[in-house]
């Protein structure tokens, strides 16, 4: 059996709709959280597999990129949920923090 | 060669002037990290970090226009190995977002203090993501745009939880990030999948690609298309993906609300109007209905959902997706006109929002929990001068004649009639929900006109600060000046555009 | 022995030395070492939280060090490309690296200064 190209594409974007159903269904903030990582990811395979079809660098370059990004995203992320817990002293789902709507 | 196979890489020229105003924003903003590191104490810190951030500001200023001379004599260019457009187009958008970020600044130094917030910080964080707005402008790939829109993004988020004794700022935080990311990652999904059809990822290379091969297989390029437009409809607040804008915009700290009305639109317009005229000029009949049906559901969804909200603040967060549409109907006309139109309408809609949530925060008071349509019930007799600003900057976004506003939908009407088609359509509606958001507006300015009965409580709002006023100032000026001689901005945003690197 | 094992032979080797490290480690530990049982001796060691009670909530204070850590570790990536190509890069790539690593090291100063770094 041939693994191609495609096979990963395909895995890709089901790694991404993963994430996003995971990201509409979930309520728990940290779960949601990480479902916004397994979409980025995905995404990145998407490039490197892309990157080598086209025989093209800057594919994997983005990777880095994207990387740093979700580093960064996780580190905002993660100090958002500590001030919401240390404010509250709750869990930590979507549904504990619901003042706003009109 | 070297272990990764590559034969040998040049490292990019750098043209210093094309990436001074971006550079200096990031360098006040590292500067007043650095002097935070140093100075803890809290009366010295913050004067000097407004020092550093109002330096920080003229100085990228002073790039900007030095940029502009140099672009009207030479022509566009592009640096950083294409990465990097200096044109017309960035310029204009860097200086309304120049101008946008001074605003806020002014608008913050009051709010910190009432509201016993760190001053430093907050600058550093404004500064950090209004540089990545100037990169947002002048972004010419789309990895590059997709970096600067995370620089945007970040700092963002820790602003609008920056009150982190108010639930509703943590809330409202909350949300902007989890949705945020989750259109950044849809987004990069579509630059993923464009490169794969296109092979590169620079919009110039993406817009040769296309006018030279027919490609046999569209679907994904299309894809690509539909899932940058969803992502950047998030930072535009574009319906149907607004869902977010009214919670955040009314949880967030009010200095940081105007933010996010007038410069992060600007800069997330910015990007969009560039990526679909310079990469996918070419299939404009692929991308000019998605825009149609973004435009139409954001123009309905804004002005009726403004109808039935009975917060001050979440009702100028609907009128924010009501403009959104409005300018989309420039950009969805697809042509040259309609970028200078949807030009003019961001750099006139930045100072409106500015000016008005000012006063929101104005009268909004300590804590900025209550901004209530109640809460203004009788300031015109409180407030004489403060009333009289607010219906001036209401009416303006109302777009009645011999104002800023009208100037903005005059101009994106006569595109939309100039492109014709389902534009003229697009046109009508919107004028029909022109007239429901100026309901919206009247019953405000009303409810300030109304005298406050005898049962409602009057609340103390706070007082109009140096800095506040002169913002209240600037936008209710700018907003009579250019609704009577709008020949000036008009000329510029034409300009603009034509020095549009294509 | 083929080429093909004996390429194999160093992880093989590798193996059992670090088996013996360990063995060695944990064995003179256990002869040199006073033996004193106590009962929360027994208990699973989980970076000083709780094992049983307070499930899913681990200690907010350690928040701060994932944070820091997750920073450092990822900008990690743009050095091991960096490192590699450096003599071809020159002059100009080693004064940009030196700026990038300059700023990380500001957010930690700052960080420090601030006091978050402190156990409290």
């Amino acid at each position: 059996m041939i693994v191609t190209p495609t096979w990963y594409l395909v895995l890709a974007a089901a790694l991404f709709s993963i994430g996003a159903v995971g990201m509409l269904v979930r309520r728990n903030v940290i779960v949601m959280f990480m479902c916004v990582e397994l979409m980025l990811n995905a995404v990145n395979l998407t490039f490197v597999t892309f990157s080598k079809t086209l025989n093209d660098l800057s594919g994997q370059v983005a990777v880095f990129f994207v990387l740093v990004v979700a580093a960064a995203e996780v580190a905002i992320g993660l100090a958002l949920i500590v001030a919401i817990f240390r404010r509250r002293h709750t869990g930590t789902t979507a549904d504990d923090i619901s003042e706003l709507r009109g | 060669m070297n272990p990764l196979g590559v034969a040998s890489i040049v490292t990019p020229g750098v043209d210093w002037l094309g990436v001074a105003p971006v550079a200096l924003l990031a360098l006040a903003a590292i500067g007043i990290v650095l002097q935070r590191s140093i100075l803890r104490r809290a009366s010295v810190a913050y004067p000097s970090a407004l020092i550093v951030a109002a330096v920080g500001i003229i100085l990228s200023a002073v790039a900007l226009i030095a940029q502009w001379h140099r672009v009207q004599t030479d022509g566009s260019y592009t640096t950083l190995s294409k990465m990097v457009a200096v044109d017309g187009f960035s310029i204009f958008i860097g200086g309304v977002v120049l101008v946008a970020t001074a605003c806020s600044v002014l608008l913050a130094s009051r709010y910190l203090d009432r509201e016993r917030l760190d001053g430093p910080e907050y600058l550093a964080l404004m500064l950090l993501s209004a540089s990545g707005m100037l990169a947002m402008a002048s972004a010419n790939d789309l990895i590059a745009v997709f970096v600067a829109l995370e620089i945007v993004s970040i700092p963002l988020y820790v602003l609008v939880a920056y009150d982190r004794r108010r639930s509703t700022s943590l809330e409202a935080g909350m949300k902007y990030f989890l949705l945020g990311a989750f259109a950044s990652a849809v987004f990069l999904y579509g630059v993923a999948l464009t490169y794969g059809a296109t092979g590169s990822t620079g919009l110039v290379g993406i817009a040769n690609y296309l006018s030279e091969v027919t490609l046999l297989e569209r679907g994904t390029l299309l894809a690509g298309l539909v899932l940058m437009l969803v992502g950047l409809g998030f930072k535009v607040a574009a319906a149907p993906f607004h869902m977010w804008t009214p919670d955040v915009y009314q949880g967030a700290p009010t200095p940081v609300t105007a933010f996010m009305a007038s410069a992060t639109k600007a800069a997330a317009f910015a990007a969009l109007i560039r990526i679909l005229y310079t990469a996918l000029g070419g299939s404009s009949s692929d991308w000019r209905p998605l825009l149609w049906v973004l435009a139409v559901l954001s123009l309905l969804v804004g002005s009726i959902g403004a109808v039935i909200q009975t917060d001050v603040k979440r009702m100028l967060a609907y009128s924010s997706i009501n403009h959104a549409g409005f300018i989309l109907i420039g950009v969805q006309a697809g042509t040259i006109k309609g970028v200078s139109s949807a030009l003019t309408y961001l750099a006139i809609y930045a100072f409106l929002a500015v000016g008005s949530f000012a006063i929101v925060g104005v009268v909004a008071g300590r804590g900025d929990a209550d901004s209530d349509l109640e809460r203004f019930k009788g300031l015109s007799s409180r407030r004489t001068g403060l009333s009289w600003a607010f219906t001036l900057l209401l009416l303006a976004q109302a777009g009645v004649p011999l104002t800023a506003g009208f100037i903005a939908k005059f101009g994106v009407f006569s595109a939309a009639a100039g492109a014709g088609g389902t534009s003229y359509v697009l046109a009508l509606i919107g004028m029909l929900t022109a007239a429901i958001a100026a309901f919206v507006y009247l019953r405000i300015a009303a409810t300030m006109f109304t005298p406050a009965g005898e049962g409602d409580q009057v609340l103390a709002s706070s007082k109009v600060d140096l800095g506040t006023g002169i913002v209240i100032w600037f936008s209710c000026a700018l907003t009579i000046v250019i609704g009577v001689a709008p020949g000036f901005l008009l000329g510029l945003a034409e300009r603009a555009t034509l020095l549009f690197l294509r | 022995m083929t080429q093909f094992y004996r390429n194999y032979l160093a992880v093989a080797v590798f193996a059992v030395a670090a088996l013996g490290m360990v063995g060695a480690m944990l064995g003179v530990g256990r002869l040199v070492r006073p033996n004193r049982p106590q009962p929360e001796k027994y208990i699973a060691y989980e970076a000083g939280s709780d094992p049983i009670r307070g499930f899913g909530q681990s200690n907010v204070r350690y928040y701060v060090y994932a944070l820091l850590f997750v920073m450092f570790d990822v900008e990690a990536v743009f050095i091991f490309p960096w490192a590699i190509n450096l003599e071809a890069l020159g002059v100009s790539a080693l004064i940009s690296m030196i700026v990038f690593i300059l700023v990380l090291t500001l957010g930690l100063v700052y960080a420090w200064r601030k006091g978050v770094l402190r156990w409290a």
